[in-house]
């Protein structure tokens, strides 16, 4: 079993790239491998609760990390300065995660076999 | 040392498909094993042998061919993100193939450096 980290850092529209990692996670999670994700920079607004996405007519994908539990993806971290940077905390976010410092994170990052940037 | 390849953007667009295959290359010749190239988000723009750039440009997807054809390299494109783009069997160049996103999970698994080519 290797350790596969998803490094999510792009807001959850204006590109593709948060819901194709998504993707990637959903099958990486198939192949029992020890999965986790980080959300950093724009990437924590892919955790923001509330989001509403009708009138720029794309799909409101978020609900898909509530299941990712389902899929035994529970490893979830978020990256505390991003956080704050844009005035959210854990309260707005739509599932459970531990919230690391930078230091902390790259401990963690360090630790990982593959590390997959999106 | 083995090494899997991950290529996240479009073709002339970026710069990450000329750096993965000049890493590819220089890989090669120095002796490693560049086990698989997976094309994923805009990345898939890459096998496309509709490609048709200026006669003086290089030919970025005929490049991937000829290293398929000489190397043996296997050149993997999501089919999820494919069929997104309009990238088919039908339009695929020589050397690709399409497939799902555990073949980059294997790439994972198998190659001792997964190394992406994104933005």
């Amino acid at each position: 079993m290797k350790k596969f980290m998803f490094v999510n850092r792009k807001a959850p529209y204006g590109t593709i790239y948060a819901l194709e990692s998504l993707e990637v996670v959903l099958i990486t999670a198939t192949f029992d491998q020890d999965v986790s994700l980080v959300f950093m920079d724009d990437g924590v607004y892919e955790l923001a609760k509330g989001q509403q996405t009708k009138d720029i007519g794309i799909k409101n994908f978020s609900p898909s990390y509530r299941a990712l539990e389902g899929y035994d993806v529970e490893k979830l971290y978020v990256d505390a300065d991003s956080l704050t940077a844009r005035g959210l905390s854990e309260k707005d976010l739509l599932v459970p995660v531990e919230v690391l410092d930078s230091a902390q994170m790259a401990e963690l990052m360090a630790q990982q076999d593959v590390v997959l940037s999106f | 040392m083995k090494f899997g390849l991950l290529v996240s953007e479009g073709p002339y667009t970026h710069q990450a498909s000329d750096s993965a295959y000049q890493f590819a290359v220089a890989a090669i010749a120095k002796g490693h094993e560049v086990q698989r190239v997976f094309f994923y988000h805009d990345g898939v723009n890459n096998a496309t042998r509709l490609t048709e750039p200026p006669q003086d440009d290089r030919h970025i997807v005929n490049r991937w061919s000829a290293l398929a054809a000489q190397h043996k390299v296997d050149l993997v494109v999501c089919v999820a993100a494919a069929l997104r783009r309009g990238i088919k069997e039908e339009v695929l160049a020589p050397g690709f193939r399409i497939s799902g996103l555990g073949q980059l999970v294997d790439s994972g698994i198998k190659a001792d450096r997964l190394v992406t080519f994104g933005d």
